[in-house]
C-alpha cells in the first residue's frame, strides 16, 4: 500500500494539521516509507495466528464505581490558551 | 406535492405521493446515558448541573500521559440493559478509537466500541397507542465515552466549553431498520426508556439530555428494497423524533418524485420550523479512523459476572404488565398505564398493599378501584399541578386510608373528592380532614329522616304531583335532602328512606 499527496492532504485535513506542499510532500514521501515496512511484514504468514489484542495478560483491573476525582477545575483550565466564567474559551464554533 | 399521511392499504403507514404510497423504513440509535456514579474511565463525578468545569478528572480534559481505567458498574449497567432487551451478552468485546475533530473532544477520539460491541442482538416488543404490536430489533449495544458541551450564545465571538460531560459512560442503542412509522418508533423509545428506567441504567430524562436518539429515516416504494438512508441527528424528545422522521420522509418523496436522487448525508432536525438540514454530506463526512484502543485491555466477562448481573435485574414492565392483568385482574389498558413508568409502579404498589390491608381484603378486591383512582384522581390532579409522582403531595398510604374510607361509607365519591382536594393542598390525611370538617357521610336514619320530612313538608305541590302518579320527581326530593344535608348524606340510605317516606 501506497499514499499520495491527496490522501495525505485528505487526513491532514481531518486531523485539523495545516501542512504547506512541501511539508505534504516530506509526509507522503516518509509515510510511504512506513508503510513500505507495513508491506514487509504483510509477508509473514499470520493465518493461523490469533490476532494478539494486549501484551498484557488479561486481568480484570476495573474502578469501583466511586467519586475520587474532580473539582479541580483550575488545574484542569491551567493550560488552556483563553479561559472565562469556569469554560474553556475557544474560537466560536458553529456547524 | 405530498399529501400528509394516509393509512396504506394492509393497514401500514404510508405517505401519499404523486406517483402512489411509500413507505418509511427507520432505524434508531439511541445514546443512553449510563447511571453511575463516576464516568466510564475517571474517578469524576457524572451528576448533572454541576459548576463548570468542576467534575473533570485530568483523565477527562485528555491530559498528556493520563491513563483510561474501566468502571465496572459501567459493564454492569450494559449488561443488565443487554439481558433486559433479551440479547446476546458477548463475553469478548474491545474498545476502539473513533478519530475527529472538535473543541468540545479534548482527546482528539472518542473510546467506543465499533467491531466488537459489548452487547449483540436481541429485541423488543412495542405496542403502538392504537394497540398494534409489533417486534423491533435491537442490533447492538455499545459503551462509549460522552463529549463535553460547547455553549456557543454566551459571547459574540467565541464558544465556551464545559468538560463535565466528557467522559461519561453512554451506551448507543442500536435497532435494525425494523420501524414504519412515526408510531412505532415513538412507542419504541417509550418502551425502551420505562425498560432502562425500570432497571435503573439509565434515568430516561430526556430534557437533560440522558437519552437522545440518532434517526436513521428512508423511503421505498411497497416492497421495494431499501432506499438510500439519512441520518437526523442529535434528537432529544419523541415528539421531535416523530416530527423529523414525518418532515425527512416528506422531503425524500418530493426529491425522489421529482426524478432526484437521496444523497446519504446527515442532517439536523429544526423544531421551530418543522424541517431537516443537511449538516454534512457523505463526500466530506467522518472518516473516523477506527483503531483498537492501544491504552484498555479487552473486555473479558465471566459467567459468574453476567450471572451476578442478571440475579440484579428487578422485575421488567412487560411481565409487570402481564402480572397485573392476570394476578389483579387490571385491565390491559389500566396495566399498561401503570407500568409505562417504574415510579408509577413502585407507587401503585404501595397504594395496593396498604389499601389492601386496611380493607382487610385480598389485593384482587380492591386493585381495580385503586388502580381506577390512581390513573384517574390522582394522574388528573398530578397533571393540572404540573407535579411528578415522585412529588406528589399525597403519598400512596394516605390514598390507601381515602380508599378505605370510601370503602366503608365513611365518604361518598363526591366527598371523598373534596377531602382529596384538601389532601393536596394540605397533605393532612384523609381520617383527619374528614373528622375535622365534617365531611362524613350521614347515614344516621334518624338525622335523615327529620330532613326528608322537612323536604316534604316544605314541597307540597310536587308532594302532590308525585302522589298523583309523577314518579320522575323522586330524583328531585333526593337532590332537595342530599342538598339539605351539605351532600353529606348517604344516598343509599337516603333512597331507602324516601321510599317508605313516599310509600
Amino acid at each position: 500500500m501506497a499514499v499520495d499527496d491527496k490522501m495525505v492532504a485528505r487526513v491532514a485535513g481531518l486531523a485539523r494539521l495545516k501542512l504547506a506542499p512541501e511539508e505534504g510532500a516530506k509526509m507522503t514521501r516518509e509515510l510511504n516509507n512506513i508503510l513500505g515496512w507495513i508491506d514487509q511484514l504483510q509477508a509473514v504468514e499470520t493465518g493461523n495466528t490469533q490476532p494478539m489484542n494486549a501484551v498484557m495478560p488479561i486481568t480484570r483491573e476495573w474502578r469501583a464505581d466511586v467519586v475520587t476525582d474532580g473539582n479541580i477545575a483550575e488545574d484542569v483550565l491551567a493550560n488552556a490558551p483563553e479561559a472565562a466564567h469556569g469554560f474553556f474559551a475557544v474560537p466560536k464554533v458553529i456547524e | 406535492m405530498t399529501t400528509p399521511y394516509t393509512d396504506g392499504p394492509a393497514g401500514t403507514y404510508t405517505i401519499e405521493g404523486q406517483t402512489g404510497p411509500w413507505e418509511l423504513v427507520i432505524g434508531l440509535e439511541v445514546h443512553a446515558q449510563v447511571t453511575s456514579n463516576s464516568k466510564l474511565f475517571s474517578g469524576a463525578a457524572t451528576e448533572f448541573g454541576a459548576e463548570p468545569n468542576s467534575q473533570v478528572s485530568l483523565v477527562d480534559a485528555a491530559m498528556p500521559g493520563m491513563l483510561p481505567v474501566l468502571n465496572g458498574e459501567c459493564v454492569a449497567q450494559a449488561v443488565r440493559t443487554g439481558l433486559a432487551l433479551g440479547a446476546t451478552i458477548n463475553r469478548w468485546s474491545r474498545f476502539d478509537r473513533k478519530n475527529y475533530f472538535y473543541a468540545d473532544l479534548p482527546q482528539g477520539y472518542q473510546i467506543s466500541q465499533f467491531q466488537h460491541p459489548v452487547v449483540g442482538e436481541g429485541a423488543i416488543e412495542v405496542e403502538t397507542d392504537d394497540g398494534q404490536k409489533t417486534t423491533v430489533g435491537i442490533e447492538r449495544i455499545h459503551l462509549e465515552q460522552d463529549a463535553g458541551k460547547s455553549i456557543h450564545d454566551l459571547s459574540p465571538t467565541m464558544s465556551y466549553v464545559d468538560l463535565n460531560r466528557s467522559g461519561v459512560a453512554l451506551m448507543e442503542i442500536v435497532s435494525k431498520p425494523d420501524i414504519r412509522s412515526p408510531q412505532e418508533a415513538g412507542a419504541y423509545v417509550g418502551q425502551l426508556r420505562s425498560i432502562l428506567r425500570a432497571i435503573g441504567t439509565c434515568d430516561g430524562n430526556m430534557q437533560e439530555g440522558s437519552m437522545r436518539a440518532d434517526v436513521n429515516v428512508s423511503v421505498r416504494k411497497p416492497g421495494a428494497p431499501f432506499g438510500t438512508r439519512c441520518e437526523i441527528k442529535n434528537v432529544n424528545s419523541i415528539r421531535f423524533i416523530q416530527q423529523a422522521i414525518v418532515s425527512e420522509a416528506k422531503r425524500q418523496v418530493e426529491i425522489l418524485e421529482s426524478g432526484g436522487q437521496i444523497r446519504q448525508e446527515t442532517r439536523l432536525f429544526d423544531p421551530e420550523t418543522q424541517e431537516t438540514r443537511s449538516l454534512r454530506s457523505k463526500e466530506d463526512a467522518h472518516d473516523y479512523r477506527y483503531f483498537p484502543e492501544p491504552d484498555l485491555l479487552p473486555l473479558e466477562l465471566t459467567e459468574e459476572f453476567i450471572a451476578e448481573c442478571k440475579a440484579s435485574l428487578p422485575e421488567l414492565p412487560a411481565a409487570k404488565r402481564a402480572r397485573y392483568e392476570n394476578e389483579l385482574a387490571l385491565s390491559p389498558y389500566l396495566a399498561g398505564v401503570l407500568t409505562a413508568d417504574a415510579e408509577h409502579a413502585r407507587w401503585f404498589e404501595t397504594l395496593l398493599a396498604d389499601s389492601a390491608r386496611r380493607q382487610g381484603k385480598p389485593e384482587i378486591d380492591v386493585a381495580e378501584r385503586a388502580a381506577n383512582w390512581m390513573t384517574g384522581d390522582l394522574f388528573g390532579a398530578l397533571n393540572k399541578l404540573d407535579l411528578d409522582i415522585s412529588a406528589s403531595p399525597v403519598t400512596p398510604t394516605q390514598g390507601g386510608e381515602l380508599l378505605a374510607l370510601m370503602a366503608d361509607g365513611t365518604l361518598s365519591g363526591p366527598l371523598a373528592k373534596q377531602v382529596f382536594e384538601i389532601m393536596l393542598e394540605t397533605r393532612e390525611n384523609p381520617g383527619d380532614i374528614a373528622e375535622a370538617r365534617g365531611l362524613k357521610q350521614v347515614s344516621d336514619t334518624g338525622a335523615l329522616e327529620t330532613a326528608i320530612a322537612e323536604v316534604l313538608a316544605a314541597n307540597p305541590d310536587k308532594l302532590a304531583e308525585y302522589r298523583s302518579g309523577k314518579d320522575k320527581l323522586f330524583g328531585f326530593f333526593v337532590g332537595q335532602v342530599m342538598k339539605a344535608s351539605g351532600g353529606k348524606a348517604n344516598p343509599a340510605v337516603v333512597n331507602e328512606l324516601l321510599k317508605k317516606a313516599l310509600a
